[in-house]
């Protein structure tokens, strides 16, 4: 799993590569909150182009996020090429409230 | 149903241990010439019983003589493979309500509730079986399409 924050005016973009599961959820989770409560941050951009894997931990993560951002009127926004990630994420509903994107531009 | 190849394997229920698990099951199905969608299918439920057995059955409370362990044994059929998931932990009291959609005994830490709901629609059979303090087992069929 690789890791990484960017900022783009309002909007915290967050990358994520590899394989996503709940051992690295804990991290993950800490490091995006630390960001989000920055009083400049409204929106969060999930890049997960590169993601090769992801389970029910993931959906968990996006979910608590959604909240945190929903709290201060913000949204969120998912970039998604992998099949198997896409399938997880449309199962379990998360299209219902995050917004999915094929360009970082079209989030900010 | 023919058997053509079996393994079992016993780990430790450490989190780390859940990106190792899905790879070896992932890597023995391969055997039957499955798709790229498949293998995901197969790795993607053997991480939610994983991860339930790391999250939920040992939680709190040691067991067997203080070591967590998970219990892992595969056979590949001439049409699929079934997977064997094992712990004992804790159980589960009413199978049926943990199994529902968004169902979770642990909200405060962000479990989404959808491990089994995954489970069941990533495999073609799902089974529970459950006894309080006494651990779990889960066995799941995925059917491989070349091979029907």
């Amino acid at each position: 799993m690789k890791f990484g924050l960017a900022h783009t005016g309002n909007t915290l973009i967050v990358r994520i590569a590899g394989e996503l599961d709940h051992h690295y959820t804990d991290e993950i989770r800490y490091r995006i909150d630390s960001e989000i409560m920055k009083p400049y941050v409204h929106n969060v951009v999930f890049d997960f182009n590169k993601l090769t894997f992801m389970d029910s931990s993931g959906i968990g993560m996006i979910v608590g996020r959604y909240k945190k951002v929903k709290a201060v009127g913000g949204s969120i926004y998912i970039m998604c090429s992998n099949k198997t990630v896409k399938k997880i994420l449309e199962i379990s509903g998360v299209f219902q409230f995050a917004k999915i994107c094929d360009d970082i531009n079209d989030a900010v | 149903m023919r058997r053509i190849n079996e393994f079992s394997m016993d780990f430790l229920a450490k989190s780390n241990n859940e990106g190792f698990a899905r790879s070896v099951v992932g890597v023995f199905a391969s055997q039957l010439d499955p798709t790229v969608d498949e293998i995901a299918d197969i790795k993607t439920a053997v991480s939610e019983a994983v991860t339930n057995c790391v999250v939920h059955a040992y939680s709190g409370k040691k067991y067997q003589n203080g070591e967590n362990k998970i219990h892992i044994h595969c056979v590949l059929f001439d049409c699929g493979i079934e997977i064997t998931i094992e712990d004992y932990g804790r159980g589960i009291e009413n199978v049926e309500l943990a199994r529902q959609a968004m169902y979770t005994t642990s909200p405060d830490t962000e479990r989404s509730g959808l491990g089994f709901t995954i489970m069941e629609s990533f495999t073609d059979k799902m089974d529970v079986v459950s006894r309080p303090d006494e651990g779990t087992k889960i066995t799941m069929l995925k059917l491989i399409k070349n091979l029907q």
